[in-house]
């Protein structure tokens, strides 16, 4: 008998203190979760996404900003298939095509492997374009930034395709 | 077998005895016209985009890839459907091609591409044949909407320009030389399996 009546004050007790738990949580206004990258917008809630914009397509070089930086695409690339059959880059980049294409040819980097040895064709790690070279938008900066780079003195200069 | 002939040539060469000329003339005027119709509404229906992806072979392969290309959707909303680029549009080289297109009936029938895998391993050579035609014909299904004669160039991007006011205005090339690949994926072209000059590209291993 002394042992169940312990048994129910801790059983009360218990659901006691969910009950009251559960009063406190009620209570509070119900939190809105957000999330900083998708800005304001509740996470339960569809963004609006910005327009698109249409890529620059003036095939006009742009001088690089610093000395290892992977120039930009100066044309639209929408659509291109760059994948383990084809490469639309390569139609007219590749050293072989530049003769017919009048293209800026890939550069003399591209054909080696991370062992140094040069190589016949691109090399396997070169071979995503646009995982360095991208097209651009003409877009304003989402954030002001005060990047100067190396200025036009020392910037690449554009060389004759 | 040559009495038989015969005997229906025999039939053939005597005047009508129960219909009058008048009879004739109208019947035969007016079923040359419901036949006529009827034929070229029939072949008109296999240049429908309906008929093309009522299989499985094109409408899960070559249809879905043209889906998100600028021939299916674009600003406009001009499109091009299959036959627009794969059939001729003149009478005479529709026929010619439709009789060709019964090989594709065999293969329907045959299950020559009916899986992902079996299309892929002959994507190569369906291509192939395309290219050949569009190189044969001078470009002729592009042209039929792309006219060079009314090709803006300034209204062209300038690396644009500088390709079609030299090799397509010298006739060195044609449309698909440069242009293959814009409504379906490419398979890979190993080296001078193409019939211009996209090079075959060694894709690095």
């Amino acid at each position: 008998m002394q042992n169940r009546s312990v048994m129910f004050y801790v059983g009360a007790w218990l659901v006691a203190t969910c009950l009251a738990t559960w009063a406190l949580v009620a209570a509070a206004a119900p939190t809105v979760v957000t999330d900083a990258a998708r800005g304001p917008v509740p996470v339960m809630e569809t963004t609006k996404p910005p327009r698109l914009g249409n890529a620059i397509n003036d095939d006009t070089r742009r001088p690089r900003n610093h000395e290892t930086q992977p120039p930009t695409i100066p044309h639209r690339i929408d659509g291109y298939q760059v994948d383990k059959n084809f490469n639309r880059c390569l139609d007219c980049h590749a050293r072989g095509k530049t003769d017919f294409s009048q293209a800026v040819p890939v550069s003399k980097t591209h054909y080696i492997d991370r062992n140094g040895k040069v190589l016949e064709q691109i090399s396997t790690r070169r071979y995503f374009c646009n995982q360095c070279h991208v097209a651009q938008d003409a877009a304003a900066p989402l954030v002001d930034n005060t990047f100067k780079g190396d200025g036009p003195a020392s910037a690449v200069p554009a060389r004759k395709p | 077998m040559l009495a038989f002939i015969k005997r229906y040539w025999l039939v053939m060469r005597r005047p009508s005895v129960h219909f009058s000329l008048g009879f004739l003339v109208i019947v035969g005027f007016v079923g040359g016209v419901v036949f006529w119709g009827a034929f070229n509404t029939g072949m008109e229906f296999t240049n429908t985009e309906a008929f093309c992806t009522g299989c499985h072979e094109m409408r899960d392969n070559v249809f879905a890839e043209l889906k998100s290309t600028i021939h299916y959707t674009n600003r406009s909303g001009v499109r091009a459907k299959c036959s627009d680029c794969h059939v001729p549009h003149a009478w005479t080289d529709k026929i010619a091609r439709k009789m060709q297109a019964s090989k594709e009936v065999w293969g329907k029938v045959f299950g020559t591409i009916d899986t992902p895998e079996k299309f892929r391993a002959m994507r190569l050579e369906l291509a192939q044949h395309e290219w050949a035609r569009f190189k044969a014909n001078d470009s002729l299904e592009c042209r039929n909407c792309h006219n060079y004669d009314y090709m803006d160039f300034t209204r062209q991007s300038v690396r644009a320009q500088n390709m079609h006011s030299t090799y397509l205005a010298g006739k060195e090339k044609t449309c698909i030389d440069c242009h293959k690949g814009i409504a379906h994926r490419l398979p890979h072209i190993p080296a001078g399996a193409a019939p211009s000059d996209t090079p075959g590209q060694i894709v690095p291993n």
